[in-house]
């Protein structure tokens, strides 16, 4: 049986994944970097094309304490204010530390230049370009890895159970997708920066190892859920036409800068039917226009793919060649005129607020488990200000990366083959039941994100909650066991798959069932039933398993002491 | 753009392991205007063949840059290769080791088991 041994495995690589494993190298102890992907290109930093907000007060005068406030406020009451001011103290050095390590981040006039984003009060996002801020820092952050002999790196394993010893995490099995084989991971400390779970809904933005998995490799494991029910929906993510080479939410920053009036099928402007003002300033939150678009649809004045119009026909021609750049080129080679044609968007899950309860240091309840990046819940709340998320992979990543260096330290290098055993075991047996009639788990995975969309998505209700929860359990139960994963091992993707669908079943009824005992609205999270957001609410929900069930127990927002100045 | 539905794609898509012998399979599915390789390789193994191994990662956004393959004979990302009604044959990539179908052995040497 193959077998890796290291201090620290970190489990995605990623933003955070990759800021973890250089936190816990620079801080001596040996790392192990895998991805289900290729180490640096999976997960979701590639894909970010925006902004990263950050209070450098380079653009015009701003504070950590000013830019705290703005993600609060985002997050309606119910984010773990510790970890968001963590987000908001550490930023700025860490976006000067990428700078750094090579991050040309763009300039204007001797300063790093900074942008005006939806929801905050002054010009803080800073970028590489409109398009390839994301790529732009997975590079740096790849090359840094590569130039740190303390990490090994090793692409295409994926995490498929964490192993638990008296309480403790000891490392993982990862399946190697490349052989097919189960191999068995040694560690001293686990740090989980496997990303969020968008692949769960039909329509998404995500890449395509966004499945969960963080989560529920967390909750197998004994750590404790947060915030499940808190899932954002991109509003104006691409719908239509076919639109490939550009990530879907693109339109954001060039509605901004350019004035792009989103308007319904009938060619009516229509956020301020939805209580905000929104035209001239395109400062409308995220949760109140995805809402007052798919309303809108709703109504039957939508767009034929189910959205709204982005229309720039009002721009001329040459101020949107200069604003927009090669994208105009681009986007007439999608066969996209701007001058000629509206786009239509919609709301597309994009986000996960939700996810592993952590301390400040990043420790989950089991001791040696630790989270960094999306997969962290919490900090957020109910809604995320836009440009926090590469923010926080930074910030959380590096802190995870030295809480885990630390706890390595600690730990004893005790370990025996037999210590996988009873986990290989058990996940072997799981691998081969399969009969050559069954359904493939990858149509299993459709059928979960169009249930996912459709009745535990932007809008929900207490009917639609619990078919979905019955749905589920009954795939868990029934169908899972069931699929067809096929007898060659050779990147059987099939057999991925049915790994990750055993992940996704279970990240996915902890939505479900948070949604369903939340009984309002608020932020993310719309109950149709419950259309007004209830101050006896104002709380968080913890989950966990017990005694083989998901259980949920009521907490109060972690709040910082106000007298206090604010520290990383 | 009414006569342009009902359309179907037609993908040759060459199979095997290496050493073994390699063969085509011909996969037929609906088209529309605007789709990549990558979306008719993807509605396939949902829809029709789920052992087919493709390489990808970030779907659309031409990011991940690991979706490469011969498309008609031509190195691309086929996540922003278009599709067309005609037929089109994806091959993988012929100067890497192959490691499935169209998979190829993409990842340094220094990241592997």
């Amino acid at each position: 049986m193959p077998h890796l041994s290291t201090d620290v495995l970190v489990i995605g690589a990623g933003g955070a994944g990759m800021y973890a494993a250089i936190a816990a190298a620079q801080h001596g102890t040996s790392v192990l970097l895998v991805d289900k992907a290729q180490v640096g290109r999976g997960g979701a930093t590639i894909m970010a094309q925006m902004t990263v907000a950050v209070a450098l007060a380079e653009q015009e005068p701003d504070s950590v304490e000013l830019h705290l406030e703005d993600t609060l406020k985002a997050g309606r009451g119910l984010c773990n204010e510790e970890l968001a001011a963590l987000v908001c103290a550490e930023a700025p050095k860490r976006i000067r530390e990428m700078e750094q390590w090579g991050t040309r981040w763009a300039r204007e006039n001797d300063h790093i230049k900074q942008e005006m984003a939806p929801g905050h009060s002054v010009k803080r996002c800073c970028y590489v370009d409109f398009l390839n801020t994301g790529p732009a820092v997975a590079a740096t952050l790849r090359r840094k890895v590569s130039e740190i002999s303390a990490i090994r790196r090793i692409s295409n394993l994926a995490a498929v159970e964490i192993i638990v010893r008296d309480g403790r995490a000891i490392g993982a099995v990862v399946l190697d997708l490349v052989d097919g084989e189960l191999i068995a991971i040694h560690a001293k400390a686990v740090v989980l920066a496997a990303g969020g779970l968008t692949k769960l809904f039909e329509r998404n933005s995500a890449s395509t190892n966004m499945g969960g998995e963080a989560y529920a490799l967390a909750l197998w494991a004994g750590a404790e859920l947060i915030d499940m029910e808190f899932v954002q929906f991109f509003p104006i993510g691409h719908l239509a036409p076919r639109l490939v080479g550009m990530d879907p939410i693109m339109w954001d920053p060039y509605r901004y800068k350019l004035g792009g009036k989103l308007v319904n099928g009938q060619f009516e402007e229509f956020i301020d039917r939805y209580g905000s003002t929104d035209f001239g300033q395109y400062n409308a939150t995220r949760d109140v226009a995805a809402y007052a678009i798919l309303k809108e649809v709703e109504a039957g004045r939508g767009t034929p793919h189910g959205g709204a119009y982005l229309d720039f026909r009002h721009i001329p021609e040459a101020q949107l060649r200069a604003a927009f750049g090669p994208v105009i080129d681009r986007l007439l080679v999608n066969g996209i005129d701007l001058t000629k044609t509206p786009v239509e968007v919609g709301p597309m899950a994009h986000y996960h607020m939700g996810g592993i309860r952590v301390d400040v240091n990043m420790r989950t309840r089991i001791e040696g488990l630790f989270a960094a990046g999306e997969a962290v819940g919490g900090s957020n709340g109910a809604n995320r200000l836009s440009g926090n998320a590469i923010t926080e992979a930074f910030v959380f990543g590096e802190r995870a990366g030295i809480s885990a260096a630390d706890a390595a330290r600690r730990a004893s290098a005790e370990w025996d083959e037999k210590f996988a055993d009873e986990t290989m075991e058990r996940l072997k047996s799981l691998g081969e039941m399969s009969a050559e009639n069954a359904i493939a788990p990858i149509a299993l995975q459709v059928e979960l994100q169009k249930l996912m969309w459709e009745q535990a998505g932007p809008f929900r209700t207490g009917d639609k909650l619990t078919s979905a929860l019955s749905r589920i359990e009954e795939m868990r139960k029934k169908d899972l066991p069931e699929c067809r994963v096929g007898s060659e091992h050779r990147f059987n993707l099939d057999l991925q798959d049915w790994f990750e669908l055993r992940a996704m079943l279970t990240t996915a009824e902890t939505v479900v069932q948070s949604a369903l005992a939340r009984p309002e609205s608020r932020g993310a999270h719309q109950r149709e039933d419950f259309p007004i957001a209830d101050y006896r609410f104002l709380k968080n929900q913890v989950m966990e398993i017990k005694d083989g069930e998901l259980a949920t127990r009521w907490v109060v927002p972690s709040r910082l002491d106000r007298s206090q100045a604010i520290h990383g | 753009m009414v006569e342009r539905k009902n359309k179907t794609a037609r993908l040759r898509i060459s199979r095997g392991m290496p050493g073994g012998e390699r063969c085509y399979d011909t996969f037929e599915l609906p088209y529309e205007d605007g789709m990549s390789v990558l979306d008719a390789l993807r509605w396939i193994r949902a829809n029709l063949d789920s052992t087919l191994a493709i390489r990808y990662s970030c779907i659309n956004a031409n990011a991940c840059k690991t979706c490469m393959a011969l498309v008609n004979g031509e190195v691309e990302y086929t996540c922003i290769a278009k599709l067309t009604p005609n037929l089109i044959t994806v091959e993988p990539l012929p100067k890497r080791p192959l490691i499935r179908d169209l998979v190829t052995d993409s990842v340094p040497e220094d990241e592997k088991v």
